[in-house]
């Protein structure tokens, strides 16, 4: 459990960051928290030459709250997530996720981008983003470019961010007033991943679905969605059913995986609706 | 004088003697952390060592290439089996009279065992080290399954014992099997099983788990080359026991060995046995002439160092048609990795699974265990319990429950129907135990009462009917148990750890001005010790508990004992503690005599003092006798004031209890919520109600963590699946339920001050209650047994199998 | 790799040492700056044996490589001592509940349930129970350090209300 050697960075803004990225190639890579980064060095699964440590770097702080629209700096921990009262008011279910992510140390260091930067197929916050249309902001030599949470997953580990970009910025659309939502996961016990996690909106105009630890990417069905905006619950529920895949593992075998899915989806759904003003 | 206005009472009371909630003067140094545990230690110079290990579960090897490893900067050297062979170290006698690999001799039997051992200036260097070591391994077939492993064509895993047919504890008849052990009566038990109104048969299972104490196990081990002296720290439940074990295979005399236990991070039966890192750190440290620690990583601990249980236990059952039992069958398959390095007395190669007729008036038994290597980690301990005492009770407390099912009755009533009764006692048992003492019916009606037993049964009842009209998806299990212990081995005559008779031992020192320390044998790893068996001296001989030093650990300064595991403390150090100060009390009882100028039996013990019978104004004090002891010259006594007692106690002890658990199950998602937990127990005399329910609630935590989720899995390939805490559950407080204690106190008749210990029967007796739960909730959908742990997907499955899913 | 100088304030007090920058800060903590009471009981951000607060965060400090907290204030359980030597309030409450058996969670638990009561003053059974749910105990139960703390959050509240 001791990770191999390395150099440690701590740059002060983006642009010294991203010429680190790039000068040390595939050798290098950022941590946030570190919280999913560090196991992995720890189990010499990751191994790298240089470490990029994001913490001094005040264009990634903060979250702002404008019309119509919420800014995550993408240092933002879960912590300071839960805690923002303007936040829990603008988009109450990312408090509700947070809540159920980790344990309370782990919240206090894990961040917003690292978590979606991250690409594993347990983390909450991807499924989440992709639920409330974020969209990410990625910083590279090239400058300054956005990709939509929906299209940003294309595998386990692998994401549409190129090696050298860093995400700065998760923007996210505030749903209208009275929107029904809810975050349901099911998990063995806290500091657990998801044996299977649903974020559900019901509003006007808007209804969208998206579920966790379910398949290699988080998934967001569009049909699911729209089912679930023409009331068919039953519907929304089949068609995430016929988008997820999920694997066996110590949580239990895919048969388990996919009747819990159709339960907590359904769950989400009760919950989101009783919600709905 | 103050004393002499105080009442008995209030004098009594300023002791903090034994029946008092003492707070733990352990505590002033752990809270702020100065605890000195094993990884505190840091000696000049001291070098670090670390294992590789090997990914397979069964491989020859091939080649082992250390030449990178020693290029790595701070490494100083990497020991094989080959170094060790030279020495006669490169393997090592389990404490079950098997032999275990050192390091691998040729070939490796599990995953994680370990291969090499790296030495370097530092943990850092080590690992690199270890990352350095080339091993080339050819892969074995693979046995994980203890049946499978008796199959005649079954790969062969121990090749070091081929066409040997006389094991440790008898005949082998398999090239994987290790021993059979028979106790009770098998042809009358059959001839009861043949003409029975009622039978019962069923397979229980009880997983393989592990104790996983929060602090990993660990040594450091000094060679002082001038002095010829080895010193070795470490978190040993049994210091004495590692000493002469060390002694006798590495050469090293016994006196030349110092072993000391200092403060140990929970134990739970994982510290007992003796493992690989601290024979590689005593050669490394003769080699290099340095100190050298290790430390196990999480993953090493779960992976290799002692799990507990995987028992398969065939059950029969036999009763009345009113429900009276008449006879009970087990046939136990044993599985034990591939290394028989159970920690059991040497006669008792499946511990005291013999108690497997737990609370109940059995007529006849019979009980066979098999025991099987097969390619998983070696260990077989007693996670906080006496001896596999915890895969008796589960295996009586369900069978009970699917009797139960078969005759129809209500479980409760079941059990009432066929507790050994009080006027019974002591109790022979069918297969060989003698029962001290016990109230089972008192101790049952208590509990039921407490619960609203019957009130529960309506609101079950009422929720399985809303159930079937569909307004919910939760039921309602009630889980029972009534379970009796077997602690405090042991009697010298028949309990035994590598020759070395089980008794223990405690010296007490009174100093002149009337304080004192006392020296035991065995070693806290969360007890209290520090606290309880301060309050037995106090209570003995009448010296406050705050002035009594207590110490344990040490061997150069500690009396021999067999160490604090299977609950032995108490019901065997505890009574040494109160033989040894009966002894000073009886001559101060003399000292005081000659100082009031009276006959010895003119005077009698009053609380702290001696007072001349019929005259309470004429007293001594322990203090003042204390004192006369070490400055007056007195016919016939020897100065001052010390007594030791090693203890060979005449019987075990026979704790008991009864618990209760609502649980709410989901049968959609398999989650569970426990409503409620009651735990009556009775230990006999309680020294330290506050301490006992410390223990109490620890105890059934563990049994929580065990019975709903917690096990040592591994694939087909023996691909260990559970060696994070991600996936080994350790419940958090928010999972943990409540807990409600309750007791009954039973003295024990042999002991001396009436106990019986307790710190085990709760992981004794919660994970059938647990279980039961579990099962209780399905009974009416007719679930017989499901095998633990009952997780989330497991729980599913039984729903999914019993058609409720629709 | 070479090492870096590395310097904190810890309990008060700055202190400083060389480190590779892979060390972690609980190595840092116990092995180079002897400060043992935080402990190591998974190494996999598990168990939070090793937990620290650093910055007013409570941090599992197997988790967290000892340069990222350069520069930082760091409190360990050493740090929770009252200023003449006596126990603070928490790990009196914790000896007085019987919160601790082993003692090998518990430089840990008090740690964090420090930040916890300073977030949360007077918390809940439940927001007690959920706010040490990032640390394991192996020998309580967690019953007695639950209510080892909400005594203790009584007590820091009357001392307070006793000074205004
Ligand atoms: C015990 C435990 C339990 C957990 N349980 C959960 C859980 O239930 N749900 C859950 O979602 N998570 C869980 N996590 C993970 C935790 O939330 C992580 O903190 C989170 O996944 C990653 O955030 P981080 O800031 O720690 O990222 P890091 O570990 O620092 O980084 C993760 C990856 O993202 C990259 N990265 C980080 N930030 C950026 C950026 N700004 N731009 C580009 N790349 C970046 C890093 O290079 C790295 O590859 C758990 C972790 C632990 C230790
Ligand atoms: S050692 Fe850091 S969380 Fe367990
Ligand atoms: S007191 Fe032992 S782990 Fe908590």
């Amino acid at each position: 459990m001791i990770p191999a050697g390395f150099e440690y960075h701590r740059p002060a803004d983006l642009a010294s960051a991203v010429g680190i990225l790039r000068a040390h190639g595939d050798e290098a890579r950022v941590v946030a928290g570190g919280h999913s980064l560090i196991p992995m060095m720890k189990l010499r699964m990751a191994e790298l030459g240089h470490l990029i440590d994001l913490q001094a770097i005040g264009e990634l702080k903060g979250i702002e709250i404008d019309e119509g629209r919420v800014t995550l700096g993408a240092m933002t921990t879960q912590h300071e997530l839960i805690a923002h009262e303007g936040l829990a008011r603008a988009i109450p279910l990312l408090r509700e996720a947070a809540l159920q992510i980790a344990d309370p140390q782990v919240r206090y260091m894990g961040t917003v981008g690292g978590n979606v930067a991250n690409g594993d197929p347990g983390n909450d916050m991807p499924g989440l983003m992709q639920c409330l249309d974020a969209r990410f902001e990625l910083y590279g030599a090239e400058g300054t470019r956005q990709v939509a949470a929906r299209e940003f997953y294309e595998a386990a580990y692998f994401t549409a961010r190129a090696d050298d970009e860093i995400l700065t910025r998760i923007l996210l659309p505030i749903p209208p007033a009275g929107t029904g939502y809810a975050y349901a996961k099911q998990k063995r016990k806290i500091g657990d991943y998801a044996t299977a996690a649903a974020a559900v909106l019901i509003g006007e105009g808007l209804s969208s679905v998206a579920m966790t630890n379910l398949s290699d990417t988080p998934v967001w069905s569009e049909e699911a969605g729209t089912a679930l905006a023409g009331g068919d619950i039953e519907g929304c529920v089949e068609a995430m059913l016929a988008a997820i895949d999920p694997q066996e593992d110590m949580r239990g075998p895919i048969a388990f995986k996919r009747h819990v899915a159709a339960v907590i989806l359904r769950r989400a759904i009760d919950s989101a609706l009783s919600r709905r003003a | 004088m103050k004393d002499e206005v105080q009442s008995p009472e209030e004098r009594s009371a300023g002791l903090k003697g034994m029946g008092c909630s003492r707070k733990r003067v352990e505590d002033v140094r752990f809270t702020q952390g100065k605890g000195n545990y094993v990884d505190d230690i840091k000696l000049d110079g001291m070098l670090t060592g670390d294992f590789v290990r090997s990914p397979y579960a069964h491989a020859r090897i091939k080649s082992i290439d250390t030449e990178a490893a020693l290029a790595v900067p701070g490494v100083l050297a990497v020991l094989t089996a080959k170094d060790l062979e030279p020495l006669g170290l490169h393997w090592m006698p389990t404490l079950a009279g098997d032999k275990q690999m050192v390091l691998a001799d040729g070939k490796v039997l599990f995953q994680g065992q370990e291969v090499a051992y790296v030495v370097a200036t530092d943990r850092y260097a080590a690992a690199d080290g270890v990352a350095a070591v080339e091993v080339d391994y050819e892969d074995l077939p693979v046995v994980t399954d203890p049946f499978k492993a008796m199959d005649p064509d079954a790969p062969v895993l121990r090749e070091d014992l081929a066409g040997q047919t006389e094991g440790a504890h008898g005949p082998r008849r398999h090239h994987n099997h290790i021993f059979t052990w028979e106790q009770g009566d098998r042809a009358a038990t059959e001839a009861v099983l043949a003409e029975a109104d009622v039978v019962a048969e069923e397979m229980v299972y009880y997983h393989r788990t592990h104790p996983m104490p929060l602090e990993t196990c660990g040594c450091v081990a000094s060679m002082d080359k001038v002095t010829g002296k080895l010193t070795l720290w470490g978190t040993f439940q049994a210091p004495h026991a590692v000493r002469t074990v060390a002694s006798l295979i590495s050469g090293i005399a016994e006196h030349n060995i110092r072993v000391i236990s200092p403060d140990i991070g929970g134990g739970f039966g994982n510290k007992v046995g003796v493992y690989p890192g601290y024979v590689c750190s005593i050669v490394a440290s003769i080699v290099t002439g340095k100190p050298v620690k290790w430390v196990e990583s999480r993953m090493d601990n779960l992976m290799s160092t002692a799990f507990a249980r995987d028992y398969w236990m065939q059950g029969k059952i036999a009763a009345t048609k009113e429900g009276k039992i008449t006879g009970l069958w087990c046939h136990t398959t044993a599985d034990h990795g591939g290394f028989d390095a159970c920690a059991d007395p040497t006669k008792f190669p499946a511990g005291f699974m013999n108690i497997c007729t737990g609370s109940y008036d059995i007529p006849v038994a019979y009980l066979a265990v098999d025991g099987v290597y097969t390619n998983k980690a070696p260990g077989g301990v007693a996670y906080r319990c006496s001896f596999r005492v915890t895969e008796a009770a589960y295996f009586i407390e369900r069978m009970i429950e699917v009797l139960a099912i078969k005759l129809n009755m209500d479980a409760a009533e079941l059990r009432r129907i066929n507790f050994i009764r009080k006027d019974q006692f002591p109790y022979q048992s069918a297969l060989g135990w003698e029962y001290d003492s016990g109230d089972y019916h008192t101790a049952w009606e208590k509990a039921l009462n407490a619960v609203g037993y019957d009130a529960l049964r309506r609101e079950q009842a009422a929720r399985l009917e809303a159930f079937k009209r569909g307004e919910t998806r939760k039921l309602i299990g009630i889980g029972l148990t009534h379970f009796t212990e077997i602690v405090g081995a042991g009697p010298v005559k028949n309990c035994d750890i590598l020759g070395l008779g089980m008794f223990d031992s405690c010296e007490i020192r009174i100093h002149p001005t009337g304080s004192a320390i006392a020296r035991l044998g065995t070693i806290s790893q969360g007890q209290g010790h520090a606290t309880t068996f301060a309050q037995i001296i106090a209570s003995e001989i009448g010296i406050p508990a705050d002035d009594i030093t207590l110490e344990e650990g040490d061997t150069d300064t500690a009396p021999y004992g067999l160490g604090t595991y299977g609950s032995r403390s108490t019901p065997v150090a505890g009574a040494a503690t109160a033989m040894a100060a009966r002894k000073i009390r009886a001559k101060a009882q003399m000292i005081a005599a000659y100082l009031l100028e009276v006959h010895d039996d003119d005077v009698e013990f009053d609380v702290d003092r001696f007072v001349v019978k019929g005259a309470p104004e004429r007293f001594k004090t322990m203090k003042e006798i204390a004192f006369a002891s070490y400055n007056q010259a007195i016919p016939g006594v020897e100065p001052g004031l010390e007594a030791v007692s090693y203890y060979d106690p005449p019987n075990m002890t026979y704790p008991f209890g009864a618990y209760i658990c609502v649980m709410e199950i989901d049968v959609d998602t398999g989650e569970h919520e426990v409503r409620s937990f009651y735990a009556l127990d009775d230990c006999g005399t309680r020294i330290n109600p506050m301490i006992i329910e410390g223990q109490v609630h620890g105890g059934a935590t563990e049994g929580y963590a065990i019975a709903m989720g917690q096990e040592i899995a591994y694939d087909d390939m023996g691909n260990h699946k559970t060696a994070t805490l991600m996936d080994f559950f350790v419940p958090t407080a928010w999972e943990t339920p409540h807990y409600t204690t309750d007791f009954t106190v039973t003295p024990s008749p042999h002991h001396p001050i009436g106990a019986k210990g307790v710190g085990e029967s709760p992981n004794v007796g919660s994970v059938p209650c647990f279980s039961n739960a579990v099962h209780d909730a399905f009974r009416p959908f007719g679930l017989v047994q499901s095998h633990m742990p009952h997780d989330h997907w497991r729980i599913w499955k039984i729903a999914e199998d019993l058609g409720l899913h629709g | 790799m070479s090492k870096m100088h590395i310097k904190f304030t810890l309990n008060g007090q700055e202190v400083e040492g060389l480190a590779e920058p892979r060390m972690l800060l609980i190595h840092f903590l116990r092995e180079t700056l002897k400060v043992t009471g935080p402990h190591i009981g998974c190494e996999t951000s598990h168990c939070g044996a090793c937990t620290v607060d650093v910055d007013g965060k409570s941090v599992k400090s197997c988790t967290l490589f000892a340069c990222q907290a350069d520069g930082a204030e760091i409190t360990t359980v050493e740090g929770l001592v009252n200023s003449d030597g006596t126990l603070g309030v928490l790990q009196e409450m914790f000896r007085e509940h019987h919160g601790l058996q082993c003692g090998f969670c518990t430089p840990g638990m008090i740690t964090r349930a420090h930040r916890l009561l300073q977030e949360n003053p007077t918390p809940t059974e439940e927001e007690v129970r959920f706010g040490i749910s990032g640390n394991l105990c192996r020998c309580t139960g967690y019953q007695n350090i639950v209510k080892a703390i909400l005594a203790a959050a009584g007590q820091l509240n009357s001392h307070k209300e006793a000074a205004e």
